[in-house]
């Protein structure tokens, strides 16, 4: 049995997170993920978990207890945004080497300088390279979902790293919409309890969590990292497939929108997918082959499905909510390594939008996929949506 | 396309951060949503300090929402601040054949009309002076919702009635709530249109 209520997208993953009664829930509030970090306040003040919270004085620290607590055997969480990540960088680095299957909301917000309280990705494409599983949602409702999904695939033994799981600052984060909330304990049941193989509490068994490893095993403690990002690969369709028994929702790599037939394709992550979904029902209506293929999962990312996904589509624009200055956007960068082994490859775009909060209407997106339909592309340009002159 | 015959109803509303619109546009969408609707409701966010200027939207549809656009051609648009009508473009996109506007003033229909130049349907209330009357605070955002009731028929008064009980009550206590819900009646009652 499930209930639909009208939630915003911090309220769902608060909601998510009173399901799951997280032993330790350390989180420094940050615009726009503070609504987060209140509702689950109040769920603790009203005595609706058993969570222990952490008041601390800053990101860094959110985050040392969170490595603390996850370490000593608890099931501990954090949530946070933009600055804030950057601030608990130093130890959002050292969690997938210590292994702590750590889930964190993120709220995702443009980085600093100028200031800006706005969605883009900038802040979660900064640590796409550390080892942390980082599953992107369109709206409240995959939030919602993915925090389940996440967890369970952090904590699997053959897995073991931490996760990240992503929706758009304000957009989604402060907009109330149907979200449809599972039965507490249908959530109970598929998270379980955490039940570690080691942790630092458990006395009988003595170990050391985060020691020095110079060039004799640092090395080796790196490889084992990428192999669990590569099951992680794996185990994420599973857990997908039980979660889908609970909701009847999929949980594929990516999600793919009337593109069998598409002359055009759009690549976008987050809530700007269901945007396109009605421009491209819309075109579909004039007779515009168009279509969407808005990924998921981000790290591990999956080259090779996406290759077979799109190997026939004509023309393919990818549009990133965020720049890798000097290079090639970060999901721009990810299609284009995909398409290498195909001999003929779609043509290609890149598009950027929506930095610091800046908004992508359906037009917009009607607009890039008539150029792409006119095949007036050029792979090594960058484009940029809804700029000033 | 009428509202009814796209099934999408679409709000914006104009005030003054401290007015309530942004939990006048989340009391319509929870409305909305009693009756079975799916909804949407969200603010623009800026440096938030009370007096700003503030936009929010709520969204009404028959069948599940995807888009996360803002609402650029609104069905009605809401005004709490009859200030904002010279520093903001309050009917942008808002459509002159069948779209609503809704200004909380003492003016009439047609000082509104000289001053905003809309050729559409005008509404006017005093929610202001109705909040004032019964809470002693300018907090107009349930009279105006009241009189968009009455203007648009979107949602039943009983379920505006609803909402407001379950927004409020914890906040504010049943006395308070009760103002509140003779607000809303008295927004419903007093509207005017030309």
């Amino acid at each position: 049995m499930s209930v639909i209520k009208p939630l915003s997208g911090a309220q769902a993953v608060a909601e998510a997170m009173r399901q799951i009664n997280p032993d330790v829930v350390v989180a420094y509030p940050i615009t726009p993920q503070t609504p987060v970090v209140e509702y689950f306040a109040q769920f603790v003040a009203n005595g609706l978990v058993d969570t222990e919270t952490i008041p601390v004085e800053s990101e860094h620290s959110a985050m040392s207890a969170t490595v603390g607590a996850s370490a000593a055997g608890a099931r501990a969480m954090c949530a946070t945004s933009s600055q804030g990540l950057a601030l608990m960088w130093e130890v959002v680095a050292a969690v997938p080497g210590l292994r702590l299957p750590i889930v964190m909301p993120i709220v995702n917000r443009a980085l600093s300088a100028p200031i800006n309280i706005h969605c883009d990705h900038s802040d979660t494409m900064g640590a796409t390279t550390i080892g942390w599983i980082q599953i992107f949602s369109e709206n409240a409702q995959e939030a919602y979902e993915n925090m389940f999904l996440a967890l369970r695939l952090a904590e699997h033994k053959d897995v073991l790293i931490p996760a990240m799981v992503m929706q758009d600052g304000f957009i989604i984060s402060h907009g109330v919409e149907n979200v449809k909330i599972l039965d507490d304990d249908v959530v109970k049941k598929f998270v379980g309890e955490r039940n570690p193989d080691r942790f630092l509490l458990d006395v009988k068994n003595p170990y050391t969590i985060g020691p020095l490893a110079l060039p004799d095993y640092y090395f080796e403690i790196k490889r084992q990292q990428e192999e669990a990002m590569e099951n992680a690969k794996k185990i994420y369709l599973e857990v997908g497939e039980d979660l889908s028994k609970l909701t009847g929702n999929k949980y594929p790599y990516f999600e793919e929108y009337r593109i069998e037939d598409a002359a055009a394709v759009i690549i976008v992550l987050a809530s700007a997918a269901g945007t396109a979904k009605d421009a491209i029902d819309e075109m579909r209506v004039d007779g515009k082959k168009v279509g969407l293929l808005k990924p998921k999962l981000f790290r591990p990312f999956p080259y090779k499905e996406i290759r077979d996904a799109v190997k026939n589509i004509p023309v393919i624009g990818v549009l990133d909510r965020s720049i890798s200055f000097g290079s090639y956007a970060p999901l721009y960068t990810e299609i284009r390594n995909s398409l290498f082994e195909l001999e003929n490859k779609p043509k290609l775009q890149s598009y950027i939008f929506g930095l610091g909060g800046k908004d992508i209407f359906k037009n917009d997106i009607k607009q890039i996929f008539e150029e792409l339909l006119s095949g007036k592309v050029n792979p090594e340009e960058q484009k940029y949506i809804g700029l000033r002159g | 396309m009428t509202a009814a015959t796209k099934g999408l109803f679409e709000v914006r509303m104009h005030g003054r951060a401290g007015q309530g619109a942004k939990s006048g546009s989340q009391m319509l969408a929870e409305a909305a949503f009693k009756q079975g609707k799916w909804i949407q409701a969200f603010p623009e966010y800026g440096s938030e300090r009370r007096g700003a200027p503030t936009v929010s939207y709520t969204r009404i549809s028959d069948k599940a929402l995807r888009t996360h656009e803002p609402i650029t051609n609104p069905d009605a648009v809401m005004v709490f601040d009859m200030g904002l009508i010279r520093a903001v473009p309050v009917t942008a996109g808002l459509n002159e054949e069948a779209g609503i506007l809704i200004v909380n003033t003492t003016k009439s229909v047609e000082e509104i009309r000289q001053i905003i130049g809309f050729k559409g349907k005008i509404y006017v209330i005093d929610a202001t002076g109705i909040s004032l009357d019964l809470l002693k605070i300018d907090a107009p955002n349930v009279p105006m919702l009241g009189a968009l009731v009455k203007a648009a028929n979107i949602v039943p008064l009983e379920a505006a009635e609803e909402i407001i009980k379950a927004t409020f009550l914890e906040k504010i206590g049943m006395e308070k709530v009760e103002k509140n819900i003779q607000g809303l009646h008295r927004g419903y009652e007093e509207v005017k249109n030309g």
